[in-house]
């Protein structure tokens, strides 16, 4: 109920702001960009968006998400309305939860808003709307995994600058780490365990398998438990910097 | 309806508060004085379970902040130092989503919000943004978020700070008033509210208290009868312990 009312809260504030407008703006301007661009969309003709849509989506996010979810915590820390959150009758969690599903409900937005390429695909061709719709899932999962670290980092400090910097680092991180090129390269210089152990912190591996349609039960628990980690963390720091 | 018991708050070597105990009663009102850093804010946190205390606990209304911290918090109101606010936010939406987080809802929501509006004389800034506001308005604000759900415990961080002469005669007044049905906790630096608004005064030092009593026989604590020499005489200055 009371993570209710900060969800309330937390959301309005991010449409009452230009944050959410800007953000949902540049997310449509470069993912459109690089699907008709970069991706070769109309040359192509990949019906269930799966290279020309969807793959920008992490190299997109790993910018943009923490941008986002920056003044989750690090406002509140600084404003000093942290203390009142602090002895309001809630718990952290249900802050925690009210604040993570509020940037959530942002990024939901920005992706709903990209409906005219489902039109698109359906006007063209007739795709595999389920493996279109797994796409979304995917995108969205990894956003909010993005979004749980950046909540995490948030969490440790009351600047908001060095939180973006420091998730993108991180998020940046997650990205390469999975991605081919980068795989290939390091399997030349490293044993193959130590590749696994770098592909299995990396998001391609978990979000591929949902571009191409597939519902994998690792994915979902990978997506889900790093999200439910960041949180925990955030949990645990916000305790150990009032004690 | 706040009882104290030995809380003590180390931070790191440094110990804020050393072994504080005191109560303050139904109709009370308990002025908090000592120098800066002297420990009040972190006491009052520890209280509004803000910080956990390193040992010792703190009861309102019989209900201990760390055994129980969720209902004692429904029986608080606090006023930060700082009166934290978001900026983003109406004085009125500001108002609500307290009431809302207080479990108020409805009418009694709507009256809540209404009532304490009122009280603060923020009538005319109500659906205004908070960031365009003078600072006495947010301070007043912050004020108000703290009587909305009508607590019988009011711990106030330096309420008078930042106002002007009219405005700080206002809010000790209200204290005045609101402290004959409500237990008052509230710091001050400023050594004349203890005259105009309170029944009780604590002088605190290096997270001791140094000084209990009425306003009458601190007064006769003093040897020129003024509380400015008194507390020049009992808490030290920064400018010695150098």
């Amino acid at each position: 109920m009371t993570s209710l009312t900060i969800y309330k809260r937390e959301l309005t504030s991010y449409f009452a702001q230009p944050t959410a407008y800007a953000i949902i703006v540049v997310f449509l301007l470069l993912s459109m960009g690089l699907t008709f661009s970069f991706g070769n969309f109309m040359r192509v003709g990949d019906a269930s968006l799966e290279y020309t849509f969807f793959f920008w989506h992490p190299w997109i996010f790993m910018l943009l998400a923490p941008a986002v979810g920056m003044r989750l915590w690090a406002d509140e820390q600084r404003t000093g309305t942290i203390e009142l959150l602090g002895t309001f009758p809630l718990s952290t969690w249900s802050a925690i939860i009210g604040k993570y599903l509020a940037a959530s409900t942002v990024w939901l937005v920005a992706l709903l808003f990209t409906f005219p390429i489902y039109l698109t695909v359906n006007y063209l061709g007739s795709p595999d709307n389920g493996s279109i719709l797994a796409g979304y899932i995917g995108s969205f999962l990894v956003c909010c995994t993005f979004l749980a670290i950046t909540m995490l980092v948030s969490a440790c400090t009351r600047d908001q600058v060095v939180c973006l910097i420091v998730s993108v680092v991180i998020c940046v991180g997650m990205v390469l780490c999975g991605y081919d090129d980068f795989t290939r390269e390091l399997a030349k210089a490293v044993s193959p365990t130590v590749v696994e152990a770098v592909v299995s912190f990396g998001v391609w591996d978990h979000f591929r398998s949902l571009t191409q349609g597939l519902f994998r039960l690792q994915d979902l628990v990978w997506f889900a438990s790093f999200i439910f980690v960041c949180l925990l963390g955030t949990s645990a720091i916000l305790s150990a910097k009032r004690s | 309806m706040i009882e104290v018991e030995s809380l003590t708050k180390q931070f790191g070597s440094k110990r804020a508060v050393d072994n504080l105990s005191f109560t303050v009663n139904k109709g009370e009102v308990l002025g908090f004085l000592g120098p800066n850093g002297a420990g009040k804010s972190t006491t009052m946190r520890m209280i509004t379970g803000f910080f956990p205390p390193t040992s010792g606990d703190a009861k309102v209304c019989g209900v201990s902040i760390i055994d129980n911290p969720q209902e004692a918090k429904t029986k608080i109101g606090y006023l930060p130092e700082s009166a934290p606010l978001y900026h983003d936010m109406t004085v009125i939406g500001f108002l609500k989503f307290c009431a809302s987080v207080r479990k108020l809802s409805g009418s009694a929501k709507k009256e809540a919000v209404e009532r304490a509006i009122e009280t603060c004389f923020l009538g005319t800034v109500a659906r205004q943004s908070i960031h365009t506001l003078s600072k006495g308005y947010r301070h007043r604000t912050c004020l108000a978020q703290a009587l909305l759900h009508d607590p019988e415990v009011l711990i106030l961080d330096e309420p008078t700070d930042g106002l002007d002469p009219n405005q700080k005669h206002e809010v000790r007044q209200l204290i005045k008033r609101l402290g004959q049905t409500k237990a008052i906790l509230f710091s001050t630096h400023i050594l004349e509210e203890v005259d105009a608004a309170c029944t009780r005064a604590l002088i605190v030092d290096n997270g001791k208290i140094v000084a209990d009593g009425t306003p009458a026989q601190l007064h006769a604590q003093s040897e020129t009868g003024s509380l400015t020499d008194l507390f020049r005489k009992l808490t030290t200055r920064d400018t010695e312990a150098a």
